[in-house]
């Protein structure tokens, strides 16, 4: 069973919103990567996001591009990210774990043999951005057979009469880009993801997570207060392309500070 | 691979976008609902008579349409097989066969309500001409094109520039066709409510491979016509070069139903293809999802996009149109692969016999035609797409030759 829904419960009866961290697999290299991966729940990430590097990742912004090519550059493949994950289990029951990435090394590496290999190492769901419902007939079906998660996106531009479509095979969450852009990008408009998230609670009963955007503790604590969780991607990935001796700790403390922001956030709000 | 003959090879695309297993939509979900409203309006605009008018009228006085069927005499008689004649695109308004895309599709955009035009160029050909099209009509146009590109093609940047718009040059991945496709991607996912993205070749997501083909297919309708004319049947052979493959499936695609006409698409073998530098993902590379559809990539054992070589900027991608993808799979098209060293030699060939300079991209086609003629007969009609002109690679080509300008 996936470890997501057992995980929104959680939270759910916590009170708070989760915060989900993202990391590109293997950057900058992939003991550094798995040092990271492996602080994070202790740096207070409820989920976890592992992008599954890719050469043309369209959707992402310069920070996440560039850690893309860092990973590569130092040897990352997709055996290398399953990997990581299967490490990574081996010392956390506990934490979901999702990849996140692009269709074509999926396919490469064979869909069903991914579909296999992700639910053995421990991987919990999956959100393929380049993937939408008209064309996920195959994965679909093989991640239900594997009891993987099938995390869709809705944007903006998702309307009312699309929305249907792209919830009718979501499970675990749904994950709302929080403008029309690529992640990193200008700071959100907290207003309006008040109003789109509220519109999609109406239609779907599954977690709502938001991203793109998010990064400061500030910003992760407002969409904490309307959303089921924050994602936070290249503000992280920044931390790690600064590097440094002590890239490994000055993430995880970026991390923390997150993760006290979104926990903070209802109290706050509440006060 | 081959596939079972279907009844017609220009039934393509099916509802979705598919040509057999190729094509699709394999885009961000932002995008979506713009390919499917874009759907809709391209196919309001092919039955509303008034947009043909506009179209052809636009066709005929602003692009100069329609452009010459050429007997190349002098060549036919050098090579001594087939008779050799040239579509002359090049003689086209900007210079090249990509005006006649643009135009379909920004009065397209503009029927959409869009105010504002974006595309992503290699040789700089297809921003030349949607900077020119966006000028005429008075759009704000910014154009990706990668920063070795802009090194590379420095006329056709300044002429861009020349006509209003915003040349962006990318840095990211290869700096290369490739990576402004990307960055145009994410600009458009960023601009989606105000801005039409104008791609350049018959690739990208439904319904743009299939869009872009029927605006070019005006080359090919006009062949038919003209060779009635000129030698009272139909040509034997069909010669074009492949980047992403659009003058080649203009021209291709009104005789796919014609059994009796052979067709051949050249890439771009660039250094060799044993050298792994080069450009031919039809030959040497394989199926795979890249820039919103599914074929033949060049692309490493991991599912990674490697990079393109060619001398020629309009070739230099990895990737191709999936209707071409199909035609490869089903034996309809053949596809060859001619080196940069055959190109050069072609280019020169062609300016010496014809006093054409060709682009550097159809002297690719040509180098293919120089293997092919001399051993056709002599009533053999070929026809090559001289999709081009080669002013703006001069550059390029001296410093091949090793001479300083």
């Amino acid at each position: 069973m996936s470890r997501l829904k057992p995980r929104f419960d959680a939270l759910r009866a916590e009170g708070r919103a989760g915060l989900i961290a993202f990391i590109t697999g293997g950057d900058p290299d992939f003991d550094t990567s798995l040092a990271i991966l492996k602080g994070l729940p202790g740096a207070g990430a409820d989920l976890i996001e592992l992008g599954m590097p890719f050469t043309d990742p369209m959707a992402d912004g310069p920070s996440i591009q560039a850690s893309n090519l860092r990973a590569l550059k130092a040897g990352a493949r997709m055996t290398r990210t399953l990997d990581l994950a299967r490490a990574f289990r081996e010392g956390d029951r506990d934490t979901p774990l999702v990849l996140m990435g692009y269709l074509n090394p999926i396919e490469t590496y064979g869909v069903a043999r991914f579909a296999k290999d992700a639910r053995a190492a421990g991987v919990d769901g999956l959100i393929i951005v380049d993937l939408p419902p008209e064309e996920d007939r195959e994965l679909r079906q093989l991640m239900r057979e594997e009891s993987l998660d099938h995390i869709r996106l809705a944007s903006p531009t998702t309307d009312e009469r699309r929305l249907p479509t792209v919830l009718a095979d979501t499970s675990g969450f749904l994950y709302y880009v929080s403008m029309t852009g690529i992640t990193g990008s200008a700071a959100i408009d907290s207003e309006a993801v008040d109003r789109a998230v509220r519109a999609l609670k109406q239609a779907t009963d599954l977690p709502v997570a938001v991203g793109f955007g998010i990064k400061t503790p500030t910003q992760a604590a407002q969409i904490a207060r309307i959303a089921d969780a924050a994602v936070v991607g290249s503000a992280i990935v920044d931390k790690i392309a600064a590097g440094g001796p002590n890239v490994v700790e000055e993430t995880l403390r970026f991390v923390r500070a997150l993760a006290d922001g979104v926990r903070a956030a209802r109290q706050m709000a509440a006060e | 691979m081959t596939l079972e003959r279907p009844n017609s090879f220009r039934a393509g695309p099916d509802a979705e976008g598919h040509f057999g297993i190729y094509g699709g939509r394999f885009v961000a979900e932002t995008l979506m609902p713009l390919i499917l409203d874009l759907e809709k309006a391209y196919a309001a605009a092919r039955s509303d008579p008034q947009f043909a008018i506009q179209m052809n009228d636009l066709l005929t006085n602003y692009v100069g349409r329609p452009s010459p069927l050429y007997f190349a005499e002098r060549l036919t008689g050098h090579l001594g097989g087939a008779k050799i004649y040239f579509k002359r695109d090049e003689l086209n308004h900007t210079g090249a066969h990509k005006i006649n895309n643009c135009l379909g599709q920004i009065l397209l955009a503009m029927r959409m309500g869009k105010t504002r035009i974006i595309a992503e160029t290699g040789a700089g050909q297809h921003g030349v001409a949607t900077a020119t099209v966006a000028a005429r009509f008075g759009l704000p146009c910014e154009v990706f094109m990668g920063a070795e590109d802009v090194v590379r093609q420095k006329p056709n940047v300044f002429r861009m520039r020349l006509l209003g718009a915003k040349v962006t040059p990318v840095t990211s991945g290869s700096k290369t066709l490739k990576d402004a496709m990307n960055e145009a991607l994410r600009n458009w996912v960023t601009t989606v409510a105000d801005t039409f993205y104008c791609i350049g070749t018959v690739a990208g997501p439904h319904p743009y491979p299939a869009l872009v083909r029927d605006f070019q297919a005006i080359i090919g309708q006009e062949v038919r016509t003209q060779m009635m004319r000129a030698e009272g049947r139909l040509p034997d052979t069909l010669v074009a070069c492949i980047g992403g493959g659009s003058n080649a499936m203009g021209l291709f695609h009104p005789f796919l139903d014609e059994p009796d006409i052979q067709m051949v698409g050249v890439e771009a073998a660039g250094k060799g293809l044993e050298t792994g530098q080069h450009a031919a993902s039809l030959t040497k590379g394989r199926p795979g999802v890249l820039h919103g559809n599914r074929t033949y990539l060049l692309q490493d054992d991991d599912g990674q996009i490697t990079e393109a070589h060619s001398i020629s900027a309009g070739l230099d991608y990895p990737g191709v149109g999936p209707e071409h993808a199909w035609l490869r799979d089903t034996g309809r098209v053949t596809y060859a692969a001619v080196t940069d060293d055959e190109a050069l030699e072609a280019f020169q060939l062609c300016a010496r016999l014809e006093g054409i300079l060709p682009a550097l991209e159809p002297a690719h086609a040509l180098a293919q035609v120089v293997k092919l003629a001399p051993v056709l007969p002599r009533d053999h009609l070929l026809v090559m797409n001289l999709c081009g002109r080669g002013d703006k690679d001069i550059f390029t080509v001296a410093d091949a030759l090793g001479i300083a300008l």
